[in-house]
């Protein structure tokens, strides 16, 4: 073990191929030796202490950070500053150990100007606060990244609001809580009865039983009211209406039975009722750090682009204020943010964020160059010749299904249920109040509240976000991470589903290469050195593949664009490009996927084929869940490989090529229409229209750092294969909460019977509502923990 | 049994008094990050540490 530790990195701990050795350490690279040279000039050398090999790899290029010298831009990603400091939380995804967080909150060691940095590990987050007058924001990016932590700068949602303060739930919960508690501890004596010698103190029992309710009430149950009457003005009745009207019936025979004298009131089961909803939301509420579900092209484009005027002088500009006519540069590895023509430079583009196409594209000075494509070699100077927002891809956004809210989703099963609920509930308390009336007011009255306190559907609503939240959570250790709790419903409901093909059925850049025929060694190092002369794709691969070291001079290369290349060495002459090129015919073959023949001294040696593989696994999920749904491929990619997928899809008909993205929402929008429940499967974003208007949009991503489109679900690539068991487990939960629906229909029938004959004590509905929630709590946990183990979703 | 006023009222002010302790935790963000404060615990002062006894037992890029 020691020899070969002794050829590690002693920054990134990757095996040492070349010898940087600086204090009799090794060093992979430039890179990682610079990191270490500035660590133990600040003295920070713990860093490599606490871990071994803690960096991250840092052989690749330095981006540039000039645009954040721009005040204007700096402004957007600053989040206070004041005269004397500056506060800016970045998102760094390196971020993996404790040796990161030690060395981010020693970071002033180096740069005395920050005032002071934290670390939020789980959410991948340091906060930094500095002196604006000493650095500047753009030295301190520098730093990071140079130290290896380069921050994701995107201008939207990378760091996301804490959502549970927003609405203070927590503290709304924390007050409902000590309400509660408080008044169950007033109540008690209440409940075995108070002799008539006490009484004053059940008197000042109630009284204390209404201040505790007040607080309840009209701070943490106030979202009960407001949403109800949201609901009432939008003509519709939710399951808030029915909550809202029990709080309030509550309290107001609370506040008459003290008045009257005429029993202890309610204050115990409101105050419970109140606690035990927020709980349900706050469980309901789950929020994954770094995955957003609501990313537009804004996130994948950059932040500002290099702009060339009529000086040649380069000054960074604000994505959003580059106008037709700008001349732009695009460094290698950079996106294209907007249609632009190309002026100069050697273009090859990989566009499989919008179209999907695997391979990159070449494009020749004049051609237009659609945004969101990705340089892969050198640097561009373009044109623009449309906004950033009126690209090709990027118009997308302008569709009407960005703009409207989710009107067209399949309504979950309380929002339903609630509804006839609401109608039912009125219906029978008036029922109740108008027998009653001829006989005894009084009693009706007490009738007609009872009904409205115990059928109060306070089990209803906590149903779904129990069963829904542990859903989520089995899920979650799937590798499936959900939107929210509704989610859930919408994929049980689906019936048809739509693949895209790069990247989510088949992975990305990974197609498989094999040489059919013989090749000798001799003869592959001449291809190689022939292959490194062009820049087709296609050539690349077979670089990449063959992957030579020794040296050899080619003469006399041509490339004859579209066909293939030709060359000589020594005695040899070789021809390699397309089927046509180099045999003068074309074979109709059955897989039609690319292939490079090679020819050399006028003897065919054979072809390299290119295959895009299906993931792992995956056909056999596909031709399960054929049997069961009605399945298409959208594919921007051209027509290939079509017998490989017919054999999955069954008909022809069901594959579709050469789709736009505009295509793909039309197509998701026209099966809609004739009423069908759409669940869509994405990962680029071409997908991104068609991934919004489907019922269910799920984003498929290898890493799950990585961004992806907005969609309503974020899956592992590695889980795809469990698609057919996260249905059906959906399925189940759902089934779990209309059980659990019926087992709080049961409850409240028996309390309704109470509530007819005007019987309804305090202390049975004190007792029939704890009890009816605890049983639904644990009910819907164990039958989705049982449904889960079902699914083999989770061990047992 | 009057006593029981005076119980009652110094119980809720207890109670009170502990809601506005979570209340200002809550409000000043002590909340936020649970996970953090238990790795930074961990941390000496600058001084290097010595190579043994930090790295006994770990396994390299492990937490």
């Amino acid at each position: 073990m020691a020899v070969l530790t002794q050829y590690q990195c002693y920054h990134c701990g990757d095996h040492v191929n070349f010898k940087l050795v600086k204090d009799d350490k090794k060093f992979c690279c430039k890179g990682c030796l610079n990191v270490y040279t500035i660590l133990s000039n600040g003295g920070l050398n713990n860093y490599y202490k606490l871990n071994q090999f803690p960096g991250a790899n840092q052989d690749k290029e330095t981006g540039k950070f000039n645009y954040l010298d721009n005040e204007e831009i700096a402004a957007k990603l600053i989040s206070y500053t004041d005269a004397e400091k500056t506060i800016i939380t970045f998102y760094i995804p390196a971020i993996h150990c404790s040796s990161c967080i030690w060395l981010l909150e020693h970071l002033n060691t180096i740069n005395p100007a920050i005032l002071q940095n934290r670390v939020d590990f789980l959410k991948k987050q340091v906060y930094i606060q500095f002196n604006h007058h000493q650095t500047s924001l753009k030295q301190i990016v520098e730093l990071l990244t140079q130290i290896g932590y380069e921050p994701l700068i995107s201008l939207q949602d990378i760091v996301q609001k804490d959502l549970a303060k927003k609405d203070n739930l927590v503290i709304k919960i924390a007050v409902a809580g000590f309400c509660f508690g408080n008044v169950m501890l007033l109540s008690f004596p209440a409940y075995f009865g108070i002799s008539v010698a006490d009484e004053n103190f059940g008197r000042f029992f109630s009284l204390l039983s209404i201040l505790f309710s007040i607080p309840a009430v009209f701070y943490s149950g106030l979202d009960y009211f407001k949403r109800a009457l949201y609901s009432l003005k939008q003509n519709t009745l939710n399951i808030d209406f029915p909550l809202a009207l029990g709080i309030a019936v509550l309290l107001l025979r609370t506040l008459a039975d003290y008045i009257f004298n005429t029993g202890e009131g309610f204050a115990d089961s409101l105050t419970g009722l109140i606690f035990f909803l927020l709980i349900g939301k706050f469980v309901q509420q789950k929020t994954y750090h770094n995955l957003s579900f609501e990313r537009d092209y804004k996130s994948f484009f950059p932040v500002a682009v290099d702009v060339i005027d009529a000086e040649n002088n380069v000054f960074p500009v604000a994505l959003e204020k580059i106008k037709i006519g700008d001349r732009i540069l695009v460094k290698n590895q950079e996106i294209i943010p907007a249609d632009a023509i190309l002026l100069k430079g050697n273009a090859l583009i990989d566009f499989s964020f919008v179209t999907g196409e695997a391979q990159p594209i070449k494009k020749v000075w004049g051609e237009i160059i659609y945004a969101g494509g990705k340089q892969t070699s050198g640097i561009l100077e373009l044109e623009v010749v449309k906004s950033v927002s009126q690209s090709y891809l990027t118009g997308l956004w302008n569709n009407a299904t960005f703009h409207k809210n989710t009107i067209n989703r399949t309504k979950t099963f309380v929002e339903k249920v609630s509804h006839y609920f609401s109608v039912v509930l009125l219906l029978l308390a008036t029922l109740t109040f108008l027998y009653w009336l001829p006989q005894n007011w009084q009693t009706g009255l007490n009738a007609f509240t009872a009904i409205l306190i115990v059928a109060c559907p306070c089990a209803l609503a906590l149903s779904t976000p129990f069963t829904m939240s542990a859903a989520l959570r089995i899920f979650d250790k799937n590798k499936f991470y959900l939107k929210n709790t509704d989610v859930v419903e919408h994929i049980a409901a689906i019936d048809t589903l739509v693949f895209d093909k790069t990247g989510t059925i088949t992975l990305t850049n990974k197609s498989e290469m094999s040489f059919i025929g013989e090749l000798s060694s001799e003869n592959e190092l001449l291809v190689y050195h022939i292959c490194k002369q062009s820049s087709h794709p296609l050539s690349r691969k077979i670089c990449e593949y063959l992957n030579l070291k020794e040296k050899l001079f080619v003469e006399n290369i041509k490339e004859i664009t579209g066909y293939g290349l030709s060359g000589f060495y020594q005695d040899r002459d070789l021809l390699i490009g397309s089927e046509k090129f180099v045999l003068g015919a074309h074979s109709v073959r059955e897989d039609n996927c690319p292939t490079v023949h090679i020819k050399i001294n006028n003897s065919y040696l054979g072809y390299f084929k290119f295959e895009q593989k299906i993931r792992p696994g995956f056909e056999e999920v596909l031709k399960q869940l054929n049997l069961s749904y009605q399945m298409f491929l959208l594919s921007g990619d051209h027509e290939q490989e079509v017998n490989l997928f017919q054999k999955t899809f069954y008909q022809r008909a069901n594959l579709l090529f050469n789709q736009s993205p505009q295509n793909k929402l039309d197509f998701i929008l026209n099966q809609q229409q004739q009423n069908k429940k759409v669940l869509m499967f994405g990962d680029g974003l071409n997908d991104a229209g068609a991934l919004k208007q489907s019922d269910v949009g799920i984003a498929i991503t290898d890493n799950i750092n990585n961004f992806t489109p907005g969609s309503d679900a974020i899956l592992d690539g590695e889980s795809l294969i469990l698609l057919p068991k996260f249905i059906s487990f959906a399925k189940a939960c759902v089934k779990t909460i209309h059980i659990s629906f019926c087992i709080a229909v049961v409850y409240n029938l028996v309390g309704i019977s109470f509530a007819i004959q005007g019987k309804l004590s305090p202390l049975i509905a004190a007792i029939l509502m704890p009890l009816s929630t605890v049983t639904i709590i644990s009910f819907t946990n164990i039958a989705t923990y049982i449904n889960a183990i079902k699914h083999q979703l989770r061990k047992p | 049994m009057s006593i029981i006023f005076f119980l009652i009222a110094v119980s809720v002010m207890l109670a009170l008094l502990f809601l506005v302790a979570f209340i200002w935790a809550q409000q000043s963000g002590q909340n936020k990050d649970l996970y953090t404060p238990s790795v930074r615990i961990l941390f000496d002062d600058l001084q290097e540490v010595s190579d043994e006894s930090a790295l006994d037992k770990k396994k390299p890029n492990s937490l």
